[in-house]
C-alpha cells in the first residue's frame, strides 16, 4: 500500500490527537480519585504554669522515654533525647522583664520537637529519611538515615539527637513493642505516631498528672486544642523564622 | 627451537591458574548440603502469602511493610487468602509464627550463605504474645 504524504501527516495528527485525549481522561480520572480533604494536624498545647506546679515532675519525659527505648547516657555529649527540660530564660528569651524574670527564674520548661508545618529538617534531609506525614507529624525513617546530622544542623529548636554509639546496653528496659535505634542515626520525637494510629493521645500527655499537656487536631475548630488556644495566650517558639511550629506554649 | 616445551609448559601452568576460581567453583558446586531442617511453627498453617513466594521474596514483602508503615502509616496487611494482619515484625512475624530469630532466620541465612540480618539490630526478637488483628 502506497501511502501519499497527505494520508501520513492526516494518520500522524489523528494519532496525535489520540494520545493527548487519553492522556486528559487518566488525568482527570486520578485527579478525582486522589483528592482527599486534609483533615488532620497534631499540635499541642503547653501550660507552663501547671506544668511547674509540682517541683521536679518529669513523668512525661519517663513515660516517653521509657516507651521509645530512648537511650540514657550520662555523658552530655552523647545524650540522647526526645523530650526534656530547659529553663524559661532560654526558651523565651525575648519574654524577659525584670518581672517574669522574677516569677519564671529557672522554671523549666517541657521542650520537645515542635512538628513545624514546614520543617526546615525535611528540605535539608538529602535521603529524605524525614518528612512531614499529612497528619503533620515530623518523622524519621530510621532505615533510610545516613547519620549525616544536617537535620540536626538545621532544626532550630534542637530538637534532634544523634547514636554516637549502640544505644541498646544504654536503655533501662526495652519496650519490645517500639524498635531501638542503631549507631549513626538521628532521632527525636515522634508525637507518638504509633498511638495516633490507634487513635490514642502521646504517652507524655497521658503521664502528665497535672493535665498540663493539650494534645488535639488544629484543623478542627471544636477541638480541645482549638477552644484552649483560642481563650488563652499561647505563643510558639522562635515563630519569626516561619517554620510553623505545632507546639504552643500557655504562659 | 629447543625452548617450545617450556613455553607450552608456561603457558599450560598460566590457564589453569587464572580459571583456577572456575574450577573451585564447579568442585564446590558438587558439595551436597544436608537439607535444612527448619522447625516450623506451632500455632499457624499458612504464612502471610505462599510459600513459595515467602521463600524467594520474603524480603520484597517485608520491604513494602516497611514502606507502608513507616512511609504511609498503613498497618494492616490483607493476605492472599483474606485475613488480615498486623504489619509487624516483632509480633506478627516473630512472636506470631517463627519464634526465634536465631533458629529460623539466621540458620537458613547463613545455610544459604545469604547476607547477615540486621533487621534485629533495632527490632526487638524477645518472645511477645501475638496481638489479633483488629
Amino acid at each position: 500500500m502506497k501511502v501519499t504524504r497527505k494520508q501520513f501527516l492526516q494518520l500522524s495528527g489523528l494519532s496525535l490527537i489520540a494520545v493527548t485525549a487519553r492522556k486528559l481522561v487518566r488525568g482527570a480520572a486520578n485527579s478525582t480519585a486522589t483528592e482527599s480533604p486534609k483533615t488532620i494536624r497534631w499540635g499541642m498545647a503547653i501550660d507552663v504554669q501547671k506544668c511547674r506546679r509540682k517541683e521536679g515532675c518529669n513523668g512525661c519525659i519517663k513515660a516517653c522515654h521509657s516507651t521509645h527505648n530512648v537511650p540514657q547516657f550520662g555523658d552530655q555529649a552523647r545524650e540522647v533525647k526526645w523530650t526534656w527540660k530547659q529553663p524559661f530564660e532560654d526558651v523565651f528569651p525575648f519574654a524577659q522583664t525584670q518581672y517574669t524574670r522574677e516569677v519564671f527564674a529557672d522554671a523549666p520548661v517541657l521542650l520537645m520537637c515542635n512538628h513545624c508545618d514546614d520543617p526546615p529538617c525535611q528540605d535539608v534531609c538529602p535521603v529524605d529519611a524525614t518528612w512531614r506525614t499529612d497528619e503533620g507529624v515530623v518523622t524519621i525513617d530510621w532505615h533510610r538515615c545516613i547519620g549525616c546530622r544536617y537535620c540536626m544542623a538545621a532544626c532550630p529548636y534542637g530538637s534532634r539527637s544523634f547514636n554516637w554509639q549502640d544505644p541498646r546496653p544504654a536503655i533501662p528496659t526495652v519496650n519490645p513493642d517500639f524498635p531501638t535505634r542503631t549507631r549513626g542515626v538521628v532521632e527525636k520525637c515522634n508525637f507518638c505516631e504509633e498511638r495516633l494510629a490507634k487513635r490514642l493521645p502521646p504517652v507524655c500527655v497521658e503521664a502528665c498528672e497535672e493535665k498540663a499537656l493539650i494534645f488535639g487536631d488544629l484543623e478542627q475548630a471544636d477541638s480541645e486544642i482549638r477552644k484552649v488556644l483560642h481563650a488563652r495566650f499561647a505563643v510558639q517558639r522562635k515563630p519569626e523564622l516561619g517554620a510553623g511550629p505545632s507546639v504552643y506554649y500557655l504562659i | 627451537m629447543n625452548d617450545r616445551p617450556f613455553i607450552l609448559g608456561g603457558l599450560l601452568v598460566f590457564v589453569v591458574f587464572v580459571t583456577a576460581p572456575i574450577w573451585h567453583g564447579v568442585a564446590a558446586r558438587q558439595v551436597a548440603l544436608a537439607p535444612l531442617e527448619l522447625k516450623l511453627p506451632a500455632q499457624e498453617k499458612h504464612c502471610v502469602a505462599p510459600v513459595s513466594y515467602m521463600r524467594t521474596s520474603h524480603m520484597r514483602l517485608l520491604d513494602e511493610w516497611r514502606t507502608e508503615v513507616v512511609r504511609n502509616q498503613q498497618r494492616q496487611y490483607t493476605a492472599y487468602d483474606g485475613k488480615v494482619y498486623e504489619m509487624n515484625l516483632t509480633r506478627t512475624c516473630l512472636s506470631g509464627c517463627h519464634g526465634s530469630q536465631k533458629e529460623f532466620c539466621d540458620r537458613c541465612h547463613s545455610y544459604n550463605g545469604a547476607a547477615a540480618l540486621n533487621c534485629w539490630n533495632c527490632h526487638s526478637d524477645a518472645p511477645l504474645a501475638a496481638r489479633n488483628a483488629p
